[in-house]
């Protein structure tokens, strides 16, 4: 493995001015993406900035209904908090569908929304990726692109899938992620943060060099309504998802008064499915209405000669969950 | 299996290891006796709770190290280490402890799994210099005065290995996940817990019956 200096951060601002969120010089948290990558030569680090001494370790409830969570909150600990679990269950749900027990340790909150992708020629240093070496081309597009490649929000340049399963619940829920620069603190609506991978596909997020997240709030609880995380994959656990769907739905008088629906395994980037969601409204839940949602949100997608099957999966994925969240009796 | 059979040197680290483990002790002032091997040391020093650490390296890091402190199975060690260096490898390569098991290197095997402040993880993900002042366990601090673990008694009661080569790992996570309240007791609980400890043998039936076994154990002990 390659030789880095290191430093160890006593503050987010010290941080901030020494460490980066891309280049050479990186902020080092749980470290299961960035040493992985590390010793793989895909993320050519000079500095390790590490952060894990850092005060961000508190999950706390904020008097308007969010919640707050320090960057540094393992998945783990999220996934387990009480006020999560009672407020959020698709997000406990989502993170415990993610990963392994001890990786679920060791990943923090920041580090997830900062995860990089799963693709085989991302990782093996060598093939064309515009990510890795941008202007290389993308190996994906006519190679083997199955599993861990998209069907929305792709490019010509970039058709690898945002890894993560929490960040699927957090673009449902709605978040505010903060995030310390060097002349201060400022706010990213979550559904900005990440971005498509268009004609810059090593352009990931929203943050500017030096800037390191410090706190992801999440939106006020919908009152009143149901939730769930659902995610299907090659086997039972431990595997990224083929499709997954984090839905939050209220019922009002038999009708559909809010719909929040977004997809994983699909896309480029978490995927809020806002046009299915609009479709919604109003309606009164049935297996027709959720399978035309379904459609509604897959419609666009672009597929290879592997992943074409994603398409009905992703459609699936999410009218099993509307199904399963509102329509009980009938799917017993 | 007999109870005769039950002792700690399932994990006999190689003749090279005892010998430089043995001049080690010797140097920060070990008894002799006590460094006949290294599965017996370390329990037995741990119970000592030794003031002062043992002073691996004494010398001032040099450019590109860093001295660090560890406390691996009770026993405070300082050392200087790399930027660089992965807490599996320090722990294999400087400290002679050889039961955590390098496979994939990458985080997707659990081989290598081990407790930081009473935490699973996996020690190839994570650089040593970030646990500067952490309590770490290995295989090698579960066994105390001779006794087997309960989980590793179970392991070999119910025969849950073949080659051998994941079962440290195994057994780390299933002493973790056996402390851990927020894990349901019920097999598709411990299933999906472990599910970060692949066995390419396919031992898979016998750890979770081992598992189990061990809760059983340790609910009559505790």
């Amino acid at each position: 493995m390659r030789t880095f200096d290191y430093v160890r951060a006593d503050s987010s601002a010290q941080a901030a001015k020494q460490g980066s969120s891309q280049g050479a010089e990186v902020f080092l948290a749980g470290g299961t993406t960035l040493l992985d990558l590390v010793k793989l030569d895909v993320m050519k680090v000079e500095q390790i900035v590490d952060i894990n001494r850092l005060p961000l370790k508190q999950i706390e409830p904020l008097s308007d209904g969010r919640l707050r969570i320090g960057t540094l909150v393992s998945n783990t600990e999220l996934a387990t908090h009480p006020l999560v679990r009672e407020r959020y269950p698709l997000l406990s749900q989502a993170l415990l569908a993610g990963a392994s027990t001890q990786l679920r340790n060791k990943a923090t909150t920041g580090g997830n929304v900062m995860q990089r992708v799963r693709c085989n020629y991302f990782r093996d240093g060598i093939s064309a990726c515009n990510k890795r070496e941008p202007g290389s081309g993308c190996a994906a597009i006519g190679g083997l692109s199955r599993s861990v490649h998209a069907v929305l929000g792709t490019s010509e340049q970039c058709i690898a899938t945002h890894p993560s399963d929490m960040c699927v619940a957090m673009a449902a829920i709605g978040a505010q992620v903060t995030v310390q620069g060097p002349n201060g603190l400022r706010d990213i609506p979550f559904a900005d943060f990440h971005l498509l991978p268009g004609d810059s596909p090593w352009r990931e997020h929203a943050l500017q060099p030096h800037e390191l997240i410090t706190h992801i709030t999440l939106d006020a609880p919908l009152a009143g309504s149901q939730s769930a995380y659902l995610k299907l994959r090659d086997r039972a656990s431990y595997q990224f998802a083929l499709a997954s769907s984090a839905v939050i739905v209220r019922l009002e008088s038999g009708r559909i008064a809010e719909a929040r629906l977004a997809l994983g395994g699909v896309a480029t980037k978490p995927w809020r499915a806002t046009e299915a969601e609009r479709f919604l409204m109003g309606k009164r839940p049935s297996l027709a209405l959720f399978n035309q949602a379904g459609e509604l949100a897959m419609r666009g997608a672009v597929t290879t000669e592997h992943n074409a099957f994603k398409v009905p999966l992703g459609q699936q994925v999410l009218v099993r969950n509307l199904r399963d969240l509102t329509l009980q009796e009938a799917s017993a | 299996m007999t109870d005769s059979s039950k002792t700690v040197n399932t994990f006999t680290p190689t003749v090279e290891a005892i010998e430089t483990s043995r001049r080690n002790f010797l140097k920060f002032g070990a008894s002799g006796a006590a460094a006949v091997t290294l599965s017996g040391v370390l329990p037995g020093m741990a119970a000592q709770a030794l003031a002062q650490p043992a002073v691996i390296d004494a010398h001032t890091p040099k450019a590109g190290e860093r001295r660090i402190r560890l406390t691996v199975n009770g026993v405070a060690q300082e050392l200087n280490v790399a930027t660089n260096a992965i807490l599996l490898d320090v722990l294999r390569d400087r400290l002679q402890l050889t039961g955590t098991k390098k496979g994939c290197d990458h985080g997707q095997c659990g081989a290598c799994t081990l407790l930081v402040n009473g935490v699973a993880i996996n020690s190839c993900l994570s650089i040593a210099v970030q646990h500067d002042g952490d309590a770490i366990t290995t295989i090698e601090g579960l066994a105390q005065n001779g006794t087997l673990h309960p989980v590793q008694e179970a392991f070999w009661e119910h025969d849950a290995y073949q080659c051998g080569y994941c079962t440290s790992g195994q057994i780390m996570s299933a002493v973790a996940i056996l402390q851990d309240p927020a894990i349901g007791r019920d097999d598709a609980s411990v299933r999906e817990a472990m599910s970060g400890n692949i066995c390419r043998c396919g031992a898979y039936k016998n750890i979770l019956a081992a598992v189990q076994s061990a809760r059983g154990k340790m609910a009559r002990v505790g």
